[in-house]
């Protein structure tokens, strides 16, 4: 038997990131999958250390310009966390509101993007160009079409002015009807549907050894979902269904993205309902943190991202950690891309929307012998990434 | 060169390349491919390897564990190639200046002609930094 080893990156044309993959092949067939991360790796956790909470809010924003609200709210729920500080109700809905639009955004992107992969460019402009109504409302809302900096302890930064009001829930109406074109359209293709039935399957028993979250354990059968089981914000009293699908292949995670735009719509319009008639503030004075540990999660498009904060009542956190979804989803190549033909691993790999930037921003490096700064990092990179590999071979 | 420079102007093509950032500058670059900005009209290519490229989109910090490969790709490049630094993280570095793992001096790494601020900067304003930069190859 004749195997082959195939090296995919770090630059390479259809990964908009850079990344390694090794990818073992035996003919045709992917018998074993490495990847070497540390490429986006910028040491969040360290930096975020030395500033303060509202300055880390802004620095947690750019871990990943694609969930960029997911990081912030995580992290300030688990400073509220600390001191069980409540938000205001407006706040609670402006928050949530965002959240969702952010979604809408990503699994919109995603949709462009797995269909680029499979060379079915068409998929890919329309998701992307009726992802651009989204990026204006967020330009309306919040200034910026990405890294919005809407989140602040105690509340929100911004409010929804009641005169734009209607204007977005006009352009929600006319994203809504869009999506449903796009969803037939790919819902009906035989083509996607040969392509994509049956490619990559992540058993339910595999995603739970794996621990994998979010929208690639919900198209495997597993009912996890942050939003329900632990409201936060307005969660708790908005109406929405969390979408679960059995097979675990490409194509269910497809549906299920497409379905789960559609269960955002609907929050984000109860959300806009109810900015349209409360009007309380949007922000609480907070003067201090008590010292304490805190922890925030928030279903980010992706799945959990979870934020642990340590403060010693000061203005900064001594600790600081961060656990993104893509963290525990990209272990899941091991069971879902062996034995699947190496035309099928692109695809099966962009199927759990990994997000490396996400994954490897923090490597959190005290050592009171060392100075941190002159330490050997590319050392210490290898060995998480041998740890990480270790991790994967089960070892 | 003024003579190149000219002919390289009228059809840019374009390598993109991510080193370290937060993936908003690259989600905004594909972004220009997409209906809304089709900066293919203008005769802007994003092409798949640095070979072919005239001009190099850079974003992002460049961090320890990258920037020999950045070298390396813009070393592999074919001369003249002009390097744009996309984004608020290559020309001063955003909030990472504190990172333990980002090279220092970025210009060391990868000759940088142009930068484009933002975080992330509009797509528009990419479209006006490399309209600028024809401009400047025209002379």
């Amino acid at each position: 038997m004749n195997k082959n080893v195939i090296p995919v990156g770090p630059f390479h044309p259809l990964l908009e990131e850079a990344e390694y993959f090794t990818l073992t092949v035996d003919g045709e067939t992917v018998v074993d999958i490495e990847l070497d991360i540390g490429w986006m790796h910028r040491g969040h956790e360290f930096i975020s250390e030395q500033k303060t909470f509202t300055q880390s809010i802004f620095l947690v924003e750019r871990i990943c310009g694609i969930c960029s609200t997911s990081h912030p709210l995580a992290l300030v729920h688990a400073i509220e966390d600390v001191d069980n500080i409540e938000i205001p109700e407006r706040a609670a809905y402006i928050r949530t509101l965002i959240g969702e639009l952010e979604r809408i955004h990503s699994h919109l992107l995603w949709l462009g993007l797995a269909g680029h992969f499979i060379g079915y460019d068409t998929v890919w402009m329309w998701a992307w160009k009726y992802r651009e109504p989204v990026l204006e409302m967020f330009e309306v809302i919040s200034g910026n079409r990405n890294h919005y900096g809407m989140m602040r302890v105690g509340g929100v930064s911004k409010d929804v002015e009641p005169a734009k009001i209607s204007e977005l829930a006009k352009n929600l109406d006319m994203i809504q009807t869009k999506l449903e074109m796009i969803a037939k359209a790919v819902n009906d293709d035989p083509v996607l549907k040969s392509r994509l039935k049956g490619v990559g399957v992540l058993t339910k028993q595999a995603a739970i050894d794996f621990c994998a979250v979010g929208p690639t354990s919900r198209a495997s059968g597993i009912p996890a979902d942050v939003r329900k089981t632990d409201p936060k914000d307005a969660y708790g009293m908005v109406d929405f269904k969390v979408i679960v699908l059995q097979n675990g292949d490409v194509y269910d995670k497809l549906v299920l993205r497409v379905l789960e735009t559609f269960e955002s719509i609907k929050i984000v319009k109860q959300c806009l309902d109810k900015l349209a008639e409360n009007n309380s503030p949007i922000l609480n004075d907070i003067k201090e943190i008590k010292p304490g540990e805190g922890i925030g999660r928030y279903e980010a498009p992706r799945g959990e991202v979870f934020h642990y904060v340590r403060t010693d009542g000061t203005n900064r956190p001594i600790r600081h950690k961060v656990r993104a979804p893509s963290y525990v989803n990209i272990p899941t190549f091991q069971a879902s891309c062996k034995g699947i033909p190496i035309a099928d691993a692109l695809i099966t790999l962009a199927a759990v929307d990994p997000c490396y930037c996400c994954t490897e921003r923090s490597l959190k490096f005290i050592d009171i012998n060392h100075d941190p700064l002159k330490y050997d990092l590319l050392k210490i990179s290898r060995e998480k990434t041998e740890s990480f590999r270790r991790q994967i071979n089960g070892l | 060169m003024g003579w190149y420079n000219k002919r390289l102007a009228k059809s840019i093509w374009v390598f993109h390349m991510s080193a370290s950032p937060c993936n908003n500058c690259d989600i905004e670059i594909l972004d220009l491919l997409t209906p809304k900005y089709d900066i293919e009209r203008l005769g802007i290519k994003l092409v798949g390897s640095v070979r072919h490229a005239d001009v190099i989109l850079l974003s992002g910090v460049i961090n320890q564990k990258v920037a020999p490969r950045v070298k390396k790709i813009y070393e592999q490049a074919a001369k003249p190639c002009f390097v744009v630094g996309v984004g608020t993280c290559p020309s001063g570095g955003c909030c990472f200046n504190d990172s333990y793992n980002i090279v220092e001096k970025r210009e060391d790494v990868i000759p940088i002609d142009m930068y484009i601020p933002g975080c992330p900067p509009k797509p528009e304003a990419m479209i006006e930094g490399v309209a600028k930069l024809i401009g400047v190859l025209n002379g």
